[in-house]
């Protein structure tokens, strides 16, 4: 995977849509912690440590 | 000075109030687009109806701006498409911007082939002007009604019977069905005492129309803008549209809690206006304020009373669902109300209509929501993440599908719904091509069709039989000069398609005679035994 695919196919509103739900309702630290939740659980999903440097990189350089 | 000069519309004497009647099966409520659209497709149907109106002019404002390729292919089956396509400002481009910097571009419609394009503006006063021109061509279908206010309504044993107050007196007016086209305010809806509550949005927006002779954009090709967070309205978000006769529709984004009566006037609305549009010289046409809603009613149809358009579901407008949800609204209702008068169906067909529109307006209602809700972040988190994505969606187009300034109107799929027979294509709103020396549309709509591509032969079921792209047969065939049909469509299929244009049944390889006419009385609302071929 790389940061110029189109990953979302016809259902980017609806992931976005799910992610807000998620945070709803959380304060800002509440917040933090499940984005960095997240991050682990997406790291460990993708598994590929050359390719997960390249999207850290990505996600500085923005 | 309004750019546009409206007309008023006479008020004529009707019979019931001599102790006549008029004895027109349908009675709308409500002349506005929906309302005028609906007393035009009645008429092509054949069917009569007397259109009332409290007011006398047509829309005060510009409004619904945005017309889909869609709701032009239905107009042009009314008759008014031509004229709007003439009128309108066409525009295909769209621009994101985010604080001073351009984010991306998209084309609408890169594909040829299509009579229609995939929008234009054009103010809702034209499309109400025409439609009324068009009513008139029908003097003895449509009978119009203005300055006569529905007071009150009730069900009869025959149908429904309603209270009109004229400046010459009141009378009652008695009809079989009552179609309340009566808008987001609908007083058939509240005096129906019908729950209409939803997600009502805090932020107000503020709409501007302004006359400007100088184009903002390079070499006056008209698009539209869209800006997050712009140098000239910081932390809010702006549109920037345009419409005929140079007047251009700007949408700013005010704060939550603004007062409308302090930001609607001139002397707040003129310093963003120039921010936007700089030195150019433009006169103020109209303002407006409004909150976001979006509501739908649980059930389309009580009894003799169908709810049509804004009087059955409002959105949010960015997307341009309100005006062009409304108008497939008619589109769907209209050839089956039609069918039921004639007697060619039974009650249940209209009942079809709740059950297809009310699964269109919650898509719209669905798309507009998550516009909305992008557009108006309501927590820090929220905002920290609309922000991070539009800035990835500089270098990263991924981002840029998670942009949502309003997902623009599509035809919603019928599929899975009662009337359609399952199968490939069911459902979708037919695609345009040019065939024979015109285009395809035309030739499917307003009636049910089996429409055939390639070589496959189509079985007489009583409807219309149309051949493209394949050889000659015992009813009209078209060839398919540029080879979009049968490259949209394929070759050996055939479909039976609904007068208002969506795919009932697809057939590959042949068409079986006993299960064309199966799926039509299905598409009919009929649950009639499967006829020997």
């Amino acid at each position: 995977m790389n940061a110029q695919q189109m990953g979302f196919g016809t259902r980017g509103d609806e992931f976005y849509e799910a992610l807000m739900a998620a945070h709803d309702g959380l304060d800002e630290a509440q917040s933090h912690a499940l984005n960095a939740r997240l991050v682990l659980l997406l790291a460990n999903w993708i598994g590929d440590v050359d390719a997960l440097k390249r999207l850290l990189k990505a996600a500085t350089d923005a | 000075m309004p750019a546009y000069s409206y007309d008023p519309q006479p008020f004529v004497r009707p019979p019931e109030l001599d102790g006549g009647s008029t004895g027109a099966p349908v009675a709308i409520v409500g002349a506005g687009p929906i309302g005028l659209a609906m007393a035009v497709d009645l008429a092509l149907h054949g069917v009569r109806c007397v259109v009332l109106d409290d007011n006398n002019v047509v829309s005060v404002g510009s409004r619904a701006i945005c017309w889909a390729k869609r709701t032009l292919e239905i107009f042009d089956r009314l008759g008014v498409a031509d004229r709007m396509l003439a009128k309108g400002v066409t525009w295909k481009v769209g621009r994101l911007f985010h604080g001073a910097d351009e984010v991306y571009s998209f084309d609408l419609l890169p594909e040829d082939g299509h009579k229609f394009p995939a929008f234009i503006n054009l103010q809702q006063y034209y499309v109400e002007q025409y439609l009324l021109e068009r009513a008139r061509d029908f003097p003895d279908l449509i009978d119009l009604r203005f300055v006569s206010q529905v007071t009150g309504h009730r069900a009869t044993d025959a149908g429904v019977a309603l209270d009109v107050v004229t400046p010459e007196g009141a009378y009652t007016l008695h009809a079989d069905w009552l179609l309340a086209c009566d808008g987001a305010g609908s007083d058939t809806r509240a005096r129906m005492g019908l729950d209409f509550t939803g997600q009502t949005f805090e932020e107000q927006f503020l709409i501007a129309d302004i006359e400007m002779d100088q184009s903002p954009f390079d070499q006056g090709t008209p698009e539209r803008w869209f800006w997050f967070d712009p140098d000239f309205h910081p932390g809010k978000s702006a549109l920037l549209h345009m419409q005929p006769d140079n007047l251009y529709r700007i949408d700013l984004q005010l704060d939550p809690g603004a007062g409308a009566k302090v930001e609607a006037t001139e002397e707040r609305v003129i310093p963003r206006i120039k921010a936007i549009v700089g030195d150019r010289p433009f006169r103020l046409d109209w303002l407006s304020v409004y909150k976001f809603r979006c509501i739908k009613l649980d059930r389309f149809v009580h009894g003799r009373v169908v709810f049509v358009g804004d009087s059955a579901h409002v959105v949010s407008p960015f997307g341009a669902r309100g005006g062009n949800g409304g108008i497939q609204d008619v589109d769907n209702l209209g050839w089956k109300l039609a069918a039921v008068i004639r007697g060619d169906a039974d009650a249940a067909l209209v009942e079809t209509y709740h059950e297809e529109r009310s699964h269109g307006s919650a898509e719209n209602i669905l798309n507009s929501t998550r516009a909305t809700n992008f557009m108006t972040p309501k927590t820090p988190i929220e905002a920290l993440f609309r922000h991070e994505t539009l800035r990835l969606a500089h270098g990263h187009p991924f981002a840029r599908q998670l942009i949502n300034s309003g997902r623009l109107s599509v035809p919603c799929s019928l599929a899975g719904l009662s009337l359609q027979t399952p199968g490939p294509a069911v459902g979708r709103a037919m695609t345009d091509a040019p065939v024979g020396n015109g285009w395809l549309l035309p030739l499917v709509q307003g009636r049910f069709t089996l429409v055939g591509f390639g070589d496959i032969a189509l079985p007489d079921i009583g409807v219309a039989r149309i051949g493209i792209g394949g050889p000659a047969q015992g009813y009209a065939t078209h060839d398919d000069p540029q080879g979009y049909a049968l490259q949209r469509y394929g070759t050996g299929v055939a479909h039976l398609v609904r007068p208002d244009g969506h795919i009932a049944a697809t057939f590959h390889g042949t068409v079986d005679r006993g299960a064309a006419q199966t799926a039509l009385a299905r598409a009919m609302g009929k649950r009639c035994e499967r006829v020997p071929a």
